[in-house]
């Protein structure tokens, strides 16, 4: 199981700034190890986001992402005590889904 | 004050919640193999179909003029314009152009930050797709002093 | 004509004004950028992964790590960064965090500290060490170094880690002083702090454990140290080793008062 996201919901007026931090390699593919072996493609290819399980937020990611992920996007008509979810999924089929509460 | 683990929980029925959701009105949530695999700009856009780019003070690209390093550079793509459905941020010189599709819904502000691999120093675009096709972007040049692929 | 000149005079002026506005040194720009790396740190992860670490009990012993004593008592890990490297009565050792963690592990844990202390960055044990030091750090972030000196370990861990800062070696003839010793120095766009007086907030010893986005890795002080001496081309000290707390010592007394910003973001 992958490591958790580090995610944080902060209300402004009518809105909330979302900031997640990702556990993930977002390998390339293109990238040789010591023994000069190409280290695989391994990346984030979708994320989603919900607000109170309402779907917010979809995209598509590449291997061109950095590694260990940042993504910043600001939710509307959302406020403090609600909930943020964010889910990624990448090109071996795993899946990570992480909450947060809006402060 | 909240552990930093009481702030990461994992949620298996949300989980449940959004996979069953299914995402009607993201009907191109799955991988765009050809938007990730095109090399120049347009041809991305192309994909996810996009006509040709023109440029546009109403979108907005944002990035460091120097990055010390091409592993971690902080990219965003905004817009103010209504109507857009796509937001995509490229990196004009990495081998594929794409780094990231973001859709535009009513739930969120066109606006989008996240951080970018760049193999050397490049333009970066911020191109926004309308419902109709009409592309626009904004670009800027970012220069990075170490390649960001390898050590 | 006097109306033609003073218009050529003007634009002149103009196009002076503009440009000094206009030209940002290269250094205000990667400031710049090093600014916008900070909100969003990837060291978060590793301290998250570390503070789940210290309630979890693990090991032979099955047993957690918060009775650990990092210096102020078993189980006290707030402020306890910015107090080490310090003597241990029960280890009749000078020890720092990386160090005094392993013994943690050995005496709490039952794990086998010489087999950690073998196991290279990043593989193993190794990575769970790293995050556990990653979040004691955070536990200190924004407090200032205050190292005891009143043992009399500690005061010899300072001469030796001073005496080892100048120490030239290796095939290069290379100290730590080569780099480190003088104010204004750098390698490409790193600037290099003088180490041998207090560098100030969030220099030296109070920027490590970082998050390096070169390589996307989490290094501790100990492994800060052990690549300066790859880079030395010295043979690598050992984990936790004497002279890698000496230096330690030497370092952080000199940082008296200066504020430790660890977990850092670094290139």
């Amino acid at each position: 199981m992958a490591d958790p996201m580090r995610i944080r919901a902060q209300a402004a007026g009518d809105k909330v700034t979302v900031r997640v931090l990702m556990s993930h390699e977002m390998e390339t593919g293109q990238r040789k190890d010591a023994a000069g072996k190409t280290v695989p493609a391994w990346f984030i290819q979708e994320v989603t986001a919900a607000h109170n399980s309402k779907p917010v937020l979809s995209a598509e990611w590449g291997p061109g992402v950095s590694k260990n992920p940042f993504l910043q996007f600001v939710v509307k008509g959302a406020k403090a005590g609600d909930k943020i979810a964010v889910t990624w999924k990448d090109n071996k089929g795993d899946t990570r889904t992480d909450e947060a509460t809006v402060t | 004050m909240q552990t930093r683990r009481e702030t990461i929980q994992q949620s298996m029925v949300v989980a449940g919640l959004l996979a069953s959701a299914g995402f009607p009105q993201f009907a191109h949530a799955a991988f765009n193999k050809n938007g990730f695999d095109a090399k120049s700009v347009q041809d991305a856009v192309k994909a996810y179909g996009g006509g040709n780019i023109a440029e546009s003070k109403d979108v907005t690209v944002t990035g460091p003029d120097i990055a010390e390093n091409g592993a971690v550079v902080p990219l965003g793509a905004s817009t103010s314009l209504s109507g857009v459905k796509q937001l995509l941020v490229l990196v004009e010189k990495n081998p594929s152009a794409l780094i990231a599709m973001f859709h535009v819904s009513d739930a969120v502000d066109a606006n989008f930050l996240t951080r970018a691999k760049m193999g050397q120093s490049s333009d970066v675009y911020a191109v926004a797709i309308m419902a109709d096709g009409k592309a626009l972007f904004a670009k800027k040049e970012v220069k990075v002093t170490l390649g960001g692929c390898g050590g | 004509m006097k109306h033609s000149i003073s218009v050529l005079l003007a634009a002149g002026l103009m196009t002076l004004s503009q440009s000094s506005l206009a030209q940002k040194t290269a250094s205000q720009s990667i400031d710049e950028y090093r600014a916008m790396l900070q909100d969003g740190n990837p060291a978060d992860l590793f301290e998250a992964k570390g503070e789940g670490l210290w309630t979890q009990k693990r090991g032979p012993k099955n047993a957690s790590l918060e009775k650990c004593d990092l210096g102020k008592g078993p189980g006290v890990f707030k402020g306890a960064f910015v107090e080490l490297p310090k003597y241990f009565a029960d280890t009749g050792r000078v020890q720092d965090l990386e160090s005094r963690l392993l013994t943690c592990m050995e005496t709490l844990q039952g794990l086998n500290a010489a087999e950690i202390a073998k196991t290279p960055f990043g593989r193993g044990e190794q990575v769970n060490m790293t995050a556990l030091a990653t979040w004691v750090a955070a536990e200190s972030k924004g407090m200032k170094f205050n190292l005891p000196q009143a043992n009399q370990a500690e005061k010899t861990f300072y001469e030796v880690g001073k005496r080892l800062f100048f120490q030239r070696g290796g095939p290069h003839d290379f100290a730590c002083a080569s780099c480190h010793a003088e104010d204004g120095k750098r390698i490409r766009l790193q600037d290099l702090p003088n180490l041998t007086k207090n560098a100030g907030d969030g220099i030296g010893v109070a920027a490590w454990p970082a998050y390096r986005v070169s390589n996307g890795q989490m290094w501790g002080m100990q492994q800060r140290l052990n690549d300066c001496y790859r880079q030395q081309r010295f043979p690598y000290p050992g984990f936790a080793s004497d002279a890698t707390i000496a230096l330690g010592v030497y370092l952080g007394v000199n940082s008296q008062g200066s504020a430790s910003i660890a977990p850092a973001i670094k290139r």
